[in-house]
């Protein structure tokens, strides 16, 4: 079961006594191949988890450098099937690491829910994060993903009190997914401190690992949150790195991976020295 | 121009029993929005249930509906468009004379004082022409609240009057480049706004779509136009009338109109679809003759869309019209078979425009347009004996440099 992938990989790095880094990239941007080369480098830059959005045209919860992903990767034709033939071509060479994709309902509801929770399954995708699919409209979608045995991820946020941090929880497996800023992708700045009893709370409520994500663009700011956190979760400052490589005529993938490389040393030196979390 | 009926769920008992409890009409509706906006979405529906119940917000609320608004609007035998017609009755409602000259009004009313209610300070909204931002401005210079509308910068060009109306009341107009940079985008943005502003603002949508509750509460707050009526032709008439039409876009008007009639077996509700250049062109609105369901802006309804699900450009002459969704309920109605959705061209519109115009003396909104439009069909169907209420949503004021382009004319 591919779900078992997160797990292994949470014990894993638990063993270690290290956070998870996860890098976000968009399927698609710029385009399908380059897209590809960069999915299949990002372990060996140290990646721990992948997360790979799905272009959508009307993405609500995202600010604007992962919108201009999008878009990018829509201009040069990238689709949900594409985005599941860049997981089958990732799975070709790396077993291990999980992949997560992530994106908006209508494209699932146009494909049909269970259809593609097999079809993800199939093409070795461990689990899902729909953003605007909260608990209250879930349940189809829970049950497709519990037959496929690919993992429910959910979102909870500096709005979810201890009463709906409950309905948050029930059905997730995996890690819950910490939105650390009120607001859309990439724009405010989580501080470690503010997250903390945060992610606290929701790992004690969950007994799940607990990934924070929203507001992180450096190595410093990653750091502090693989601190308090079990993964930390870069999205924005990864695809503004392919918006700045084609401005400046530069190898994209070169570019990516080597912004990934100084994300994951900082969150995988961060715990040295400390005991505990 | 009919569409079909792809699906036949069981026809309801109670068609004014919904939505459910989770927001839902049939499979239509629902609250698709990030988790951060969820507890935002409950502490809404919670305060919005509380304030209907509450006799003292209705009468608030009737109070600033009759004074300002001005309010009941007149329900009017049109004598020469049914002469001219040659078959049934036509009564149009005049949601034109309103203040500020459309129906959108009655709604920012309603939810300006439920912002009040729930202690918010600050107050956001999408608009595509620019009506919803103005009523939505009008309202917020009123109540002296700060007032942001997002505006696809598209639109912000083409509708430059509204552009400085918005501005005149106060409001901040913030331009939105995003996307396709129109309607739908704003109304992305406008959600980006509340989700980053969790504490303290108020997002006013002025269409009956959107997350849970809004189509129910934006819904009550037009059937205002639907009560009026029927107890209008009731005096005038003696009975009820034989069908009640208006056009849609995203359908707050028509639900206003057609809610309070639901019940009543016998009268044929018909919505007017926005068909643009034509439904065998990609140039059109209608979002139920020529999309498919799927899920956009907090809500499971009709949309047009490509294969794979991304969002197309929707394209009417009528800015009001040019959204490439419609409220659940509209989508619900269809699919039951109560409500009947046909459409109206950018040609046919503005046909009826004219001859509103010439023969009434009321220049009719463009969205308004588009119902009377297929006015000569129904009024033929129903027969000299026949009766039909169409709201007249708007006032055309706005729509003369258009129609004057169009008609290779200077405004």
């Amino acid at each position: 079961m591919s779900k078992d992938r997160i797990d292994a990989r949470f014990a894993a790095l638990k063993a270690e006594g290290r956070a998870a880094f996860v890098a976000y990239v968009m399927a698609g941007d710029p385009d399908a191949a380059t897209a590809a080369k960069i999915l299949a480098g990002l372990p060996g830059a140290g990646a721990d988890l992948i997360e790979l959005g799905f272009p959508f045209s009307d993405p609500m919860a995202e600010g604007p450098p992962i919108q201009r992903a999008a878009q990018r990767a829509l201009a040069n034709g990238m689709t949900l099937k594409g985005t599941l033939a860049l997981a089958r071509g990732f799975r070709e060479t790396d077993q291990a690491t999980p992949l997560i994709l992530m994106g908006y309902m209508n494209l699932l509801v146009t494909w049909g829910i269970e259809a593609f929770a097999h079809d993800a399954a199939e093409a070795g995708v461990d689990g899902l994060i729909v953003v605007d699919c909260p608990p209250e409209e879930a349940e189809p979608l829970a049950d497709a993903l519990d037959a496929a045995g690919v993992s429910l991820i959910r979102l909870a946020t500096p709005t979810s009190d201890d009463a709906r941090l409950k309905t948050i929880i029930r059905r997730t497996s995996g890690f819950v997914y910490y939105v650390s800023v009120a607001g859309v992708t990439g724009v405010k700045e989580a501080e470690a401190d503010v997250v903390a009893p945060h992610v606290a709370r929701v790992r004690k409520a969950s007994g799940l690992p607990v990934a924070v994500g929203f507001g992180i663009k450096t190595p410093e700011r990653a750091a502090a949150i693989a601190r308090v956190a079990d993964a930390a979760v870069v999205g924005s400052a990864l695809v503004d790195a392919v918006a700045e490589a084609m401005e400046m005529n530069e190898d994209v993938t070169e570019r990516v991976l080597s912004k990934v490389s100084s994300l994951a040393k900082a969150v995988r030196s961060a715990r040295v020295g400390q005991t505990t979390v | 121009m009919n569409a079909s009926h792809p699906s036949s769920p069981t026809r309801p008992n109670d068609y004014t029993a919904y939505p459910d409890a989770n927001g839902r009409f049939g499979d239509y509706g629902g609250r698709y929005v990030p988790e951060t906006l969820m507890p935002l979405v409950h502490e809404l529906d919670a305060a919005y249930r509380a304030a209907k119940a509450d006799e003292g917000f209705q009468a608030e609320l009737g109070g600033f509906l009759k004074h300002y608004v001005g309010r009941p609007s007149p329900l009017y035998f049109a004598e020469r468009l049914t002469a001219h017609f040659g078959g049934a009755k036509v009564y149009l409602k005049r949601e034109e004379l309103n203040h500020t000259g459309a129906h959108k009004i009655n709604n920012c009313m309603g939810q300006i004082l439920l912002a009040m209610r729930m202690g918010k300070t600050r107050i956001i909204a999408e608009t595509g022409a620019g009506q919803h931002g103005v009523a939505t401005a009008t309202v917020c210079a009123r109540f002296g609240l700060p007032c942001i509308v997002y505006m696809g910068a598209v639109d912000v060009e083409r509708q430059k009057p509204n552009v400085f109306r918005m501005n005149l009341l106060g409001a901040e107009v913030r331009p939105v480049t995003s996307g396709s940079a129109t309607l739908k985008d704003a109304m992305n943005e406008a959600l980006r706004d509340w989700v980053t502003n969790v504490e303290d603002t108020y997002y006013l949508i002025g269409s009956a779509a959107g997350p849970h509750p809004y189509p129910e509460m934006v819904r009550d707050f037009q059937a205002v136009i639907g009560v009026e009526s029927r107890a209008q032709i009731l005096e005038m008439e003696g009975r009820l009338p034989d069908a009640v039409v208006a056009c849609v876009g995203g359908g707050s008007n028509a639900i206003g109109l057609f809610h309070p009639f639901l019940n009543d077996e016998g009268v044929k509700i018909i919505g007017v679809e926005a068909s643009g250049h034509g439904m065998g062109t990609d140039k059109h609105a209608a979002a139920i003759n020529g999309g498919r369901p799927g899920v956009l802006h907090g809500n499971k309804t009709y949309l047009i869309q490509d294969p794979e699900g991304q969002i197309t450009e929707a394209h009417s002459i009528s800015a009001g019209l040019d959204y490439p969704g419609i409220g659940p309920e509209h989508a619900w109605l269809h699919d039951v078979g109560r409500a009947t959705y046909l459409t109206a061209t950018d040609d046919e519109a503005l046909e009826a425009f004219q001859l509103c115009s010439r023969l009434e003396g009321i220049i009719p909104a463009l969205e308004s347009s588009h119902a009377l439009a297929r006015l000569p069909e129904i009024t033929k169907d129903l027969g000299k004996d026949g009766i039909v209420v169409l709201n007249l949503s708007g006032r055309g004021d706005k729509d003369v440099a258009t129609v004057a382009a169009h008609l290779g004319r200077e405004a």
